[in-house]
């Protein structure tokens, strides 16, 4: 025993604090810190809300399942998943009512993946969009894949800090839906049927639309975009913007049928700004190659040589059987699920 | 002038506006060119490696040899601009707030160390003002943001933010964690007439 005790404590009370520091400096290494208030930090504004989707131009987004699922479109070079509880393929099959995944499976996908995890609302169900925001998901589709809850409005996507992609079929529709908030748009097509041709028509009723808009705009002929938007029920600004840009102020993504990497690059040179895969992947019987030759033949559209490659990573022989839009009953049909 | 921009994937449109109007703010005459393959690389005077996700731009860059080539003209002294994604994929260390190691590839050229997703996810995503040692005052875009919380050797933070540093310089390059392509034109000028124009 020493003559000091309490100084002997003293000294071991330092080492343990200097212990706490070295601790607290290994924890900041990897990133965990004792919460920093951030100077000044404006969360949910229109730039972070429109300015992430713009980060996965030229991506892919690819429906899932499960952690599995998800963490094969993450090896495959993915930009992003989105969670649900059946593939469109399985909702056609199964009927009934189609909700909102669990959010526990939500959850144990946001825990094992790095990539922006979406997940789909029934059009104009608040209540699931609120749950959605609250654990975290970073996009939110209000998708005519499930069932809608309101047959005339869709949900008000200002009142939201997580960015809402909608689907349409043409301009007036994707109009509405950008003046309700939302941040992304993508086309409808007709989803769950390894179909393709919906989407195509989807993307060129919408931009020949733009392009007549553009041309009375440069005409200066006010009075048509005038028309237009008082047809469409949206703002004259919104109209405007839209033709002096010759395309939607959002960023707009291919989504609906898409099967092969060969659709997905169809799908960008019709000027899709990314995809959008739900069935094509996961009802196929080579998913992962599939995932890894869709993802390429998406960022390398505008060379063919790429895109042969891609596609002779995947067999036809594997992809998913698909439905023919044209023997599907009216009241089959999910695209023309809210308007 | 020459400057490229990775056009893989991510936001190369936003960059590609922003290095022209830069340029026709600065009365230079220079083009934008899209780097998507190896040939894209010869007789640049800059590139800039944009946001997005950084594990589909190094899956995509690791096919041929695209990302090797592509660090040996940093290394050989190529100015560099990389923003978010970018500033991930010139990094030495990094890590994931959540799931820790990635085992992603990265460049590998910068004496900095990063946390991705460092903010939290896209709901924590914001907007802040920034004020820049020798560039000005921005308006700063922070999207599912990493944050460069170490640098060393000759790494030399522009600005500090909490905890970590926004914009870090070294020689021939510049990372940034936030979007500048976003909302100015004034780092694009910056990084022509003090990296490029060197």
């Amino acid at each position: 025993m020493s003559i000091s005790p309490g100084l002997e404590y003293l000294d071991k009370l330092r080492d343990f604090l200097y212990g706490m520091l070295e601790f607290r400096d290994r924890l900041r290494e990897v990133g965990v810190q004792w919460p920093v208030k951030l100077p000044n930090a404006l969360p949910g504004t229109v730039n972070v809300k429109v300015g992430f989707p713009a980060m996965l131009r030229n991506g892919v987004i690819m429906d899932v399942t499960n952690v599995e699922q998800a963490q094969i479109a993450e090896e495959a070079g993915a930009v992003g998943v989105m969670v649900l509880d059946k593939l469109p393929y399985d909702v056609r099959k199964a009927g009934g009512v189609a909700r909102m995944a669990d959010l526990k499976v939500i959850e144990d996908v946001m825990n094992h993946i790095t990539i922006p995890v979406s997940a789909k609302v029934r059009i104009r169900h608040y209540y699931e969009a609120v749950l959605l925001e609250s654990i975290g998901v970073d996009l939110i589709d209000e998708s005519e894949v499930l069932t809608p809850v309101d047959e005339q409005h869709h949900i008000n996507k200002w009142m939201f800090r997580v960015p809402f992609v909608n689907g349409c079929r043409e301009l007036c529709e994707a109009l509405r839906r950008i003046s309700e908030g939302a941040s992304m748009i993508r086309s409808k097509g007709e989803a769950g049927t390894g179909n393709v041709s919906e989407a195509v028509k989807h993307f060129k009723v919408l931009n020949r639309a733009i392009q007549e808009l553009s041309s009375a705009y440069r005409e200066g002929d006010e009075e048509r975009l005038r028309d237009f938007a008082r047809q469409c029920q949206v703002p004259m600004e919104l109209v405007t913007l839209t033709a002096r840009l010759g395309r939607l102020p959002v960023i707009t993504f291919a989504a609906g049928g898409i099967a092969t990497p060969a659709d997905a690059a169809l799908m960008m040179w019709l000027g899709a700004d990314g995809v959008f895969v739900g069935s094509g992947i996961f009802k196929s019987q080579d998913p992962r190659q599939r995932a890894e030759a869709i993802v390429l033949a998406t960022a390398y559209w505008d060379d063919p040589e790429t895109v042969v490659e891609a596609q002779k990573m995947v067999s036809e022989k594997s992809a998913m059987v698909g439905i023919d839009v044209r023997t599907l009953k009216p009241e089959e049909l999910l695209q023309t699920r809210g308007v | 002038m020459r400057i490229g921009v990775l056009a893989v994937q991510g936001d190369v449109e936003e960059h590609e506006y922003a290095v022209r109007r830069a340029m026709e703010r600065l009365g230079i005459n220079g083009d934008v060119v899209r780097v998507k393959r190896v040939e894209d690389l010869t007789g640049l005077s800059g590139i800039i490696i944009p946001g997005g996700e950084s594990t589909s731009i190094w899956r995509l860059t690791s096919r041929g040899n695209l990302m090797d080539k592509l660090r040996d003209e940093i290394t050989n002294g190529l100015p560099v601009m990389g923003t978010c994604a970018g500033a991930i994929f010139m990094a030495r260390e990094v890590r994931d707030r959540v799931v820790g190691e990635t085992g992603q590839g990265v460049l590998n050229v910068m004496d900095i160390s990063v946390v991705r997703n460092f903010y939290g996810r896209q709901r924590e995503s914001f907007e802040t003002t920034l004020n820049i040692e020798g560039i000005g005052t921005v308006r700063a875009v922070f999207i599912r943001a990493p944050a460069i919380v170490k640098y060393w050797g000759s790494a030399k933070p522009l600005v500090a933010y909490g905890d970590n540093y926004p914009v870090v310089i070294e020689n021939n390059m510049l990372a940034l964690t936030f979007h500048p392509e976003l909302t100015t034109t004034l780092i694009h000028e910056w990084f022509i007439m003090n990296l490029v124009k060197r």
